[in-house]
């Protein structure tokens, strides 16, 4: 058979259209995910007391926020709560400017926004949360921030809307 | 030639729904048990491995979630992602392979945390399978039906397994459910995917399970009741259901023949003193007692009838249990080796066999339907 | 019984931002027919798969089982890993413990993703924990441009520093025909493309690729058959630390598990002096401001000195110590395979295979693996085999 007389099964699989299966905001996988009891402790705290808990490590003394079981580096049981904050430093930063899709909402994310790790008085982790971008220059690492809670809060990290600069 | 020995095995009480627990939570205690079982610290671990799956865990990197309670703190680690058996497996070689000494395999799942069948529907093909709806125990189900129909394999002999499964795990206290089912419960059981009834079918659990594996110079340095590994043996069968013989399972004949080679056994019935097997489902246990040669093809519901396979009989299959009473996904391999370890000590308490125990099998599954399979032969020398 | 063990065949697809014209087991096939090809070796020569990708970029479950079509696994041994960005050289080092222990004389190991299939954002961001990170992560372009952000607060290193960096790795991608991107840019282009997430622009950050790469490890007695000049494994080490995005210490934005697997593998290889011992580098660079904190990080210099090292010439090809002949990771990215592109680059290297962007004299050659929270993996191959 010459090049040129291609049979029409050859011709199909040169399509140049080819195809594509979508699997898209029908497809979902819903999760309960476990906050654990140290967490829940913490989402409390925030819900109900506008507080923040952090542990700390009967060895290295270290304070964690998120609050977890188990210090990583002493590989220690960790059962002392810890107050933190509320005011935090400003380690580092970035402004969010390209959009995606948030897998938990299956949305596209709202952008530009502002993203801050802050390390609360008292605390050794830092905490990942929002800051307003309405002035960018004004932000830089080393700054004090405080958060702004929400009227109603569900126990959740979002139960704070995000941390704003002190105004000393 | 290098061997290797299980020295610590460490396993939380699996359940249905542990809503107190997040997977390092629920992991943590399982993995600070085997440290005590094998007598040592974090400080003798020189790496781990950790077994999970991204779909069952809703995380694309499942093993973050668990670093720090499997002492990933400044240590080498790896993941595998499959059945625990596998994981172990690779934990196994990181010692062998003359670089480790003692690795630290851990596994868990929590599967009441989504729902089973959209996290077992992403494992078909999404092109040509899945909108179809599949999902592992409507795959089975087909398998069951090829299986029963070729070798005439009935109901009630399925029903005998489930309930003797049922009736052991009432002596295991790491088991999610205890139920003391009779072969006639297992049979009212409403039906939920024919020919599966609800009692023929794993449940899907929350747990979490370690084990410590040494190298020969470390294991007499450490440890005290090694559980000695004689072989390990893996293979993969083809992928889309339609393109395998369901009623067969040649990948697990495959693996355990080479397996038995490995570790000298010719006469498995006689030379395994008891086994532990995947079986998540009532007729996945004749299927593999098959597999791994205790019977000839299509004698496992007369084998079961004979009571051959209880806890009293020459070839115990699941004194513990097994899958059916009790089944956190990735983790349940990991647990048939634990149990294999236990019944090798003689500290398995009431799952104990009657017999002298030189010589266990454990057994894992990943995939769909029996895909995957990979067999351990365990032993007291 | 511990062997000694190397990489002795390669093979890679032409790395795109989609390919269309194929399905995933096609695009595994391609990267394992090659470096079959490359081995002069069947897919019966292979006595077992490793394989790996990050799974939420496909969306498929269990894929050690579903690739089998792909992979060559078919009736034999088959195992996944997974660690995320960092998956690429797990499997590497997998491979390497497997053979070496005796398992299997000669494995197949496999990484590849189809990026194009998601949202890569997105699908990272499940990947972190849903309560604490989620909320706020925007995925690997986030969690890096913090730590540039901190480098550069700290140390004083500019935009145009790391963009010297992109200009380095998109220059040498130009001589690797599988690369991606295979364009010049200069630096003036990187500081005028679109900011992501301050500081780092479109230019500095690596693309999404569609792409495969496959390996077979040998065991020693087998591997001087299949090739005249296997690539020896010296040593692997991994650190995969922090549950949780902010645990890192984010001062000066240092790769925290850098500076501890380094020493891990430097002690186990023999290393001293990195920057004189060590011939080539292929770097898991994620972004361009990595090419200066990382080798820092190495102890390639010291803390704030990367951009010397950089723009004095030294990492170029044709440089003392030259990083990314292949264009590394800003050139092409396709997540799973990423990782063990670094292995078979390295490899090439050491074979001589590596063609237009051949570093002269390679004795010993590391590859570096990245993802996850800020995870590091390192491989270090040798033209000898080791003692």
């Amino acid at each position: 058979m010459s090049p040129t007389e291609k049979s029409s099964k050859e011709q199909e699989l040169q399509k140049e259209d080819l195809l594509t299966i979508h699997s898209a905001k029908e497809a979902v996988q819903p999760f309960q995910y476990s906050v654990g009891r140290y967490g829940s402790l913490f989402l409390e705290e925030m819900q109900e007391r506008k507080r923040f808990l952090g542990v700390r490590c009967p060895k290295c003394k270290r304070v964690y926020i998120p609050p977890r079981e188990v210090c990583g580096p002493c590989f220690a049981k960790m059962e002392e709560a810890v107050e933190v904050g509320p005011r935090a430093t400003l380690m580092t930063y970035t402004i969010i400017r390209f959009p995606f899709i948030d897998p938990e909402t299956g949305d596209l994310r709202p952008v530009p926004f502002g993203y801050g790790f802050f390390q609360f008085d008292g605390a050794d982790t830092l905490f990942q949360h929002f800051f307003p971008i309405d002035d960018e220059s004004k932000v830089k690492i080393g700054l004090r921030f405080e958060p702004v809670w929400r009227e109603e809060r569900t126990g959740s990290v979002r139960d704070v809307e995000q941390f704003v600069l002190v105004d000393d | 030639m290098d061997r290797a020995a299980i020295i610590g095995i460490g396993q939380t009480k699996a359940g249905g729904r542990m809503k107190d627990f997040n997977y390092a939570e629920l992991l943590y205690p399982a993995v600070v048990a085997a440290l005590e079982d094998a007598g040592i610290t974090i400080e003798d671990i020189d790496n781990i491995v950790t077994t999970s799956n991204d779909f069952w865990d809703g995380r694309t990197i499942s093993s973050m979630a668990t670093g720090d309670v499997s002492g990933a703190w400044d240590r080498n680690i790896s993941c595998v992602e499959g059945d625990g058996t596998f994981g172990a497996f690779y934990g196994m070689c990181r010692v062998l392979s003359g670089v480790y000494g003692t690795t630290l395999v851990t596994a868990h799942s929590k599967g009441s945390e989504s729902v089973s069948p959209y996290i077992t529907n992403a494992a078909f093909d999404p092109i040509y399978v899945r909108s179809l709806g599949l999902d592992m125990v409507s795959a089975c189900a087909l398998q069951a039906r090829r299986y029963m129909n070729r070798y005439k394999i009935s109901e009630e002999q399925c029903a005998l397994v489930s309930s003797k499964n049922h009736r052991n795990a009432l002596d295991n206290p790491n088991a999610h459910l205890q139920l003391d089912l009779s072969p006639e419960d297992v049979m009212s059981s409403r039906m939920v995917c024919d020919p599966l009834k609800l009692y023929d079918c794993s449940p899907v659990s929350d747990g979490a399970v370690a084990v410590v594996i040494a190298n020969e110079e470390r294991t007499k340095k450490l440890g005290k009741r090694p559980a000695w590994i004689q072989a390990v043996s893996f293979c993969m069968d083809n992928y889309l259901l339609g393109d395998r013989d369901l009623a067969e399972c040649a990948a697990l004949t495959k693996a355990a023949k080479k397996a038995y080679e490995t570790a000298g056994i010719s006469d498995p019935r006689k030379e395994i003193d008891v086994a532990e097997v995947y079986d998540a489902f009532s007729y996945q246990e004749l299927m593999w007692t098959e597999g791994l040669g205790f019977c000839d093809s299509g004698e496992a519901g007369r084998l079961a009838e004979s009571g051959a396979t209880r806890k009293t009989g020459d070839i115990p299959v699941n004194p513990s249990g097994g899958l059916l009473a009790s089944h956190p996904v990735i983790a349940a391999g990991l647990i048939r080796i634990a149990e294999a370890v236990r019944q090798i000590r003689g500290e398995a308490g009431k799952m104990q066999v009657d017999k002298d125990v030189r010589t266990a099998l454990a057994h894992g599954v990943n995939g769909v339907a029996g895909q995957s399979h990979c067999v351990w032969i365990l032993g007291k020398e | 019984m511990a062997r000694r063990t190397a990489i002795v065949a390669t093979g890679q697809t032409h790395h795109r931002s989609i390919r269309r014209d194929v399905n995933g087991q096609e695009l595994i096939r391609e990267a394992v027919t090659r470096c079959l090809e490359d081995g002069e070796l069947t897919i019966d020569d292979i006595d077992a798969v490793v394989i790996g990708n990050m799974d939420h970029f496909e969306g498929i479950n269990y894929v050690d089982c579903w690739s089998v079509d792909g992979s060559g696994g078919f009736m034999k041994p088959t195992i996944k890993l997974t660690t995320g960005g960092t998956t690429g050289t797990t499997l590497g080092i997998a491979g390497y413990h497997i053979v070496a222990s005796g398992a299997f004389d000669k494995v197949l190991v496999i990484g590849w993703e189809k990026n194009s299939e998601s949202d890569t954002t997105g699908a990272i961001n499940t990947a972190f924990d849903p309560v604490w990170d989620r909320p706020f992560f925007a995925g690997a372009i986030a969690g890096l441009s913090v730590t540039a952000q901190s480098y550069a607060n700290m140390y004083g290193a500019t935009a145009k520093d790391a963009a010297r960096v992109a200009v380095r790795d998109r220059r040498h991608a130009c001589l690797n025909p599988y690369a991606h991107l295979r364009k010049e840019i200069t630096i003036e282009e990187v500081l005028a493309s679109p900011m992501l997430s301050d500081p780092v622009c479109l230019l500095d950050m690596c693309p999404r690729t569609d792409g495969a790469c496959a390996v077979v490890y040998a065991a020693e007695g087998v591997a001087e058959k299949i090739c005249p000049q296997p690539a020896w494994v010296l040593g692997a080490s991994s650190r995969h630390m922090f549950s949780y995005a902010c645990d890192a210490d984010f001062q000066g934005g240092s790769l925290f598990s850098m500076q501890r697997a380094c020493p891990d593998l430097y002690k186990k290889v023999g290393i001293k002096e990195p920057l004189k011992e060590i011939d080539v580098i292929e770097m898991y660079q994620p972004f361009s401001w990595a090419g200066l904190i990382w080798i820092e990080d190495m102890g390639l210099c010291g803390k704030g000195e990367g951009p010397k090292l950089v723009w004095d010439g030294v990492t170029d090809l044709g440089g003392e110590l030259p990083i990314n002949p292949s264009g590394g990771v800003v050139s092409t990215n396709p997540i799973g395979a990423t990782g063990l592109i670094r292995c078979a680059e390295v490899a090439l290297q050491i074979q001589g295979k590596a063609g237009e962007r051949q570093v002269p004299d390679v004795n010993l050659a590391i590859a570096t693996g990245f993802g996850g929270c800020l995870w590091t993996d390192l491989l270090a191959y040798g033209k000898k085999k080791p003692e």
